[in-house]
């Protein structure tokens, strides 16, 4: 129902944007994987249903890998992106693709940066050939800089500083990440996105943007040895870059204290909790947790009102009037697992946490129901067949899930994996998550205007 | 040289035509419903998107948001089926249900499972036809909506949009806000949402656009089956007819924020006159959300104000817009509104040159094909072209619609539409040197 959307619109619209709540896998569509001398690796997706094409390009670099003290320069890169090269001047990239009808965009979260376009398949080589030019060879005024300095800003503004939702978000992750950078916003603090420059921004560009970095998806009317072709007459010649090694970002120590937060808005007009874990992703050869972990999610707070803490927080009692469970494990490192609470209106926020804390102990001492474990895995097998209409989005999933270090096989894989996990491990890996002391408790609520 | 004339001519009628594929039929029913469909059986499932003609405006006066409140009880329960029965029915089709209000329609998108055909579209009959209103889910709902008014009185958006709409329509029911007022939302019983449902929701006025794993037979036969049981045309009389009452202005909204949200809006164009495929084009240029517009040009590349901006037509049935929407620091938003209202007068009184109407025709028709992206796209545009009155044919002929535009039918257009004086600007927010102003 949508009215519930509504709800989360407010509650998690920050969270929303970054992760797609309940991963699912493709099924029919033909994949073959190509990588190049310079170390580009490529994946193609055929689906000849429409004769249009989607490339994206994914970097393994996003807001979690720049160096400390230059927050958002990942994001800030993305935009720069856009401004031309020695080969296509000002303004070339975006006019070209709209000329030829296309659509493009691109978008950056903790771990990669992604370009993405759209367009008629027979004009795939002209946007190849435009990707690939800008990968090594992005020229930049200080004109460039600075307006879109401000354009950054004013997003900034427009989705964090304009949402209590997301500035709540933003104190969370500061607050769960005692040593990992996930603890800095993608977009940046604003303080350090004014300083940033043209040394930080070059430095950045030349240590992350190499063929050996990135992971070319074509997804669409196309045929693989086509795409092979024009990939070695355009991304061929780039370069090699030596210097680049996987990713090693600070982990988390052991956590040994539960943090609260009381966060005050005046602009929250219905306060509500969030709970934050630390949890576990999904990593080569080793998806059964985060697999789990995604069951749980949908066991808990995805199955509409049959949903666990729906049930035990809004049918049985009227304790809250909106509850939801949300897990991705679509990252490099650990991540968090989330549970959101609208008490409703004459509860208060310790009742209501109470409840859901109970709510919680409750189900670790029940286990998990086997039919509603049928039926949730049923509608997962659905989904994948629903997911094949949009061969952009399985481009994009399948986009997301290698630039965190699976393989194709670890994605032709997970479907069954989550069909096979069992009732046991699901407590297993919720006995393990539910750790109040690597958690995090927010609290949002309104404030009198002063 | 006329052979190879010939040959060229063969080449771009091949590619105005329909290249993409798409291949839309009319299906009337063996009881005389009507749907467009487009088939395809590569994938093993079917989108419809239905569309009844009945919508928020149907409402009492003092019962308000009751087409919202109903559309929230469609998955409440049904039949036999209580709400969490109904929802484990749900998902264990796979059947993937929504439901919307709008101010002239109630929606339903539908998706299901070719192996679940039959038990899927009995759940959607039985959510038409005998919704639930069992008192624990009506009151949880209510919660939920008010829960929801509440936050639309603290959302920067949602202020400007009232009060905007307010200019727009003055009393008129399309002014008002799809959830309702407090009130209104605590007055309503179980038995206005079923005598809503029957006026809302009835067999004559109903569209259905439909894509994916589907015969011509098969669709007929459904059609019947799903609205039957559906009553005729209800007692209902439409409201007033609507007029446009917006004038040239400002209204400024404290809101504690560092960033103003700004909207603004004069009188537009009707989906059903001549112009309006001239006009929508005049707006690509003007302000597209996708393409490069002047307004993005102007306001984000050039002087970095916003992270976007974006002007669009609105059209119900009586009554048209053009507006626009954007963000900007408080301290740039009177920069802001004057560069908008320079890129207003810039192109109603000088228009547009040759090279910008081509550069944008070939970026609309480029682009056409690549909207008809898989089955439920394509059911909603099609329910959409046949809530707008269009020929079946359109799709066809589109291309070739834009193409033949001339830069005096976009110059004729623009300075027929645009009138910078007569925008109206919502500003919620705190600018700097703004202040409320009618002009």
């Amino acid at each position: 129902m949508r009215e519930i959307a509504l709800i989360i619109r407010w509650a998690l619209s920050f969270l929303a944007m970054m992760i797609v709540s309940f991963q699912v896998a493709l099924a029919a569509q033909e994949m073959t994987e190509y990588r190049l001398d310079n170390g580009l690796h490529i994946v193609v997706i055929e689906d000849h249903r429409t004769p249009a094409v989607t490339q994206t390009l994914w970097y393994r670099v996003g807001g979690s890998d720049g160096p400390p003290g230059k927050s958002g320069l990942a994001h800030y890169v993305e935009h720069l992106m856009f401004k031309g090269t020695e080969k296509f001047g000002p303004g070339v990239f975006n006019r070209t693709v709209q000329d030829l009808g296309g659509m493009d965009n691109a978008f950056t979260s903790f771990d990669y940066t992604a370009y993405i376009q759209r367009i008629s398949a027979d004009n795939i080589e002209r946007i190849m050939e435009l990707e690939a030019d800008r990968m090594q060879g992005l020229l930049l005024t200080e004109e460039d800089i600075e307006i879109e300095r401000l354009v950054v800003l004013e997003e900034r503004h427009t989705r964090t500083d304009s949402n209590p939702g997301a500035l709540l978000q933003e104190q969370m992750n500061a607050a769960l990440f005692l040593n990992h950078p996930y603890s800095i916003p993608i977009i940046g603090w604003r303080h350090e996105i004014e300083t940033l420059n043209r040394d930080d921004i070059f430095e950045f560009y030349r240590a992350h943007y190499a063929p050996n970095n990135a992971i070319l998806i074509i997804a669409g009317d196309v045929e693989p040895d086509e795409v092979l072709q024009y990939a070695r007459t355009h991304y061929g010649p780039l370069t090699f870059n030596p210097d680049i090694a996987e990713r090693q970002r600070p982990q988390e120590p052991r956590q040994l204290a539960a943090r609260r937060l009381i966060f005050q808005d005046e602009r929250v007009s219905t306060p509500y909790i969030v709970r934050d874990y630390l949890a576990p992703e999904r990593n080569s050869n080793a998806q059964r947790e985060a697999a789990s972990l995604e069951l749980l999610a949908a066991i808990l707070g995805g199955d509409g009102i049959n949903s666990y803490l729906t049930q035990k927080l809004e049918v049985d009692v009227d304790i809250a009037i909106y509850s939801s469970a949300n897990y991705s494990g679509q990252y490099v490192d650990k991540n968090s697992f989330g549970l959101v609470v609208v008490p409703a209106e004459s509860v208060s926020m310790e009742e209501a946490e109470e409840a859901l804390d109970r709510a919680l102990d409750e189900f670790l001492q029940e286990g998990v129901e086997d039919s509603q474990l049928r039926r949730i895995k049923k509608s997962i097998h659905a989904s994948w067949i629903y997911e094949q209409d949009s061969v952009q989005n399985v481009a994009r999933r399948i986009g997301q899930e290698l630039t965190i270090g699976l393989t194709l096989e670890d994605i032709r894989a997970w479907p069954d994996i989550l069909q096979s996990i069992t009732s046991e491990e699901i407590m297993d890996a919720a006995r393990r998550l539910f750790q109040l002391e690597s958690s995090v408790t927010g609290w949002a609520m309104g404030k009198p205007k002063s | 040289m006329r052979r190879s004339f010939a040959i060229f001519l063969c080449v771009s009628l091949m590619v105005a035509a329909p290249s993409y594929g798409l291949e839309v039929k009319q299906v009337t029913s063996p009881g005389g419903l009507k749907a467009w469909l487009v088939e395809d059986h590569t994938i093993p499932f079917t989108a419809l998107e239905i569309d009844f003609g009945g919508g928020a405006v149907l409402e009492a006066p003092d019962k308000l948001g009751t087409a919202y409140f109903l559309a929230g009880m469609m998955e409440e329960g049904a039949g036999d089926y209580s709400a969490d029965e109904f929802q484990r029915r749900q998902q264990e089709l796979a059947v993937d249900l929504s439901f919307d209000a709008y101010q002239e329609t109630m929606s339903v998108s539908v998706k299901f499972l070719t192996e679940n055909k039959d038990e899927s579209l009995e759940l959607l009959r039985l959510a038409l036809e005998q919704p639930r209103f069992d008192s624990d889910r009506l009151e949880f709902v209510r919660s939920q909506i008010l829960a929801i008014i509440a936050n639309r009185e603290k959302d920067a958006t949602d202020i400007a949009y009232m009060a905007l709409n307010k200019e727009s329509f003055g009393d008129h029911p399309l002014g008002d806000v799809i959830e309702g007022q407090v009130e209104t939302i605590q007055s309503i019983s179980a038995e206005d949402l079923e005598e809503f449902r029957q006026q809302a929701l009835t067999r004559d006025d109903v569209i259905v656009g439909a894509a994916g794993d589907i015969t011509e037979e098969e669709l007929g036969s459904l059609l019947d089956e799903l609205f039957a049981g559906l009553s005729g045309p209800g007692p209902s009389s439409p409201p007033d007819k609507a007029q446009s009452l917006i004038n040239g202005g400002l209204t400024v909204i404290d809101y504690p924020s560092p960033q103003s949200f700004i909207v603004f809006r004069h009188e537009g164009i009707l989906s059903d006159n001549p112009d309006f495929l001239t006009a929508y084009v005049m707006n690509e240029i003007l302000g597209s959300q996708s393409y490069l517009s002047r307004l993005k040009e102007e306001v984000r590349e050039k002087r970095g104000l916003t992270y976007g901006i974006a002007s669009y037509l609105s059209s119900y049935d009586d009554v048209a817009f053009i507006s626009g929407q954007f963000s900007t620091d408080n301290n740039t938003v009177a920069e802001a509104v004057e560069v908008v209202k320079d890129i207003w007068t810039d192109l109603a009184e000088n228009g547009v040159s040759e090279e910008e109407l081509q550069s944008v025709k070939t970026y609309l028709t480029g682009a056409y094909p690549l909207r008809f992206d898989g089955n439920s796209r394509i059911a909603s545009i099609l329910a959409a072209m046949q809530r707008d009155e269009r020929d079946i044919t359109y799709f066809d002929h589109r291309n070739d619609r834009v193409n033949a535009l001339t830069v005096e039918d976009i110059n004729r257009v623009a300075a027929r539409l645009l009138k910078p004086e007569e925008l109206h600007f919502v500003v919620v927010g705190q600018p700097v040197g703004l202040e409320s102003a009618r002009y």
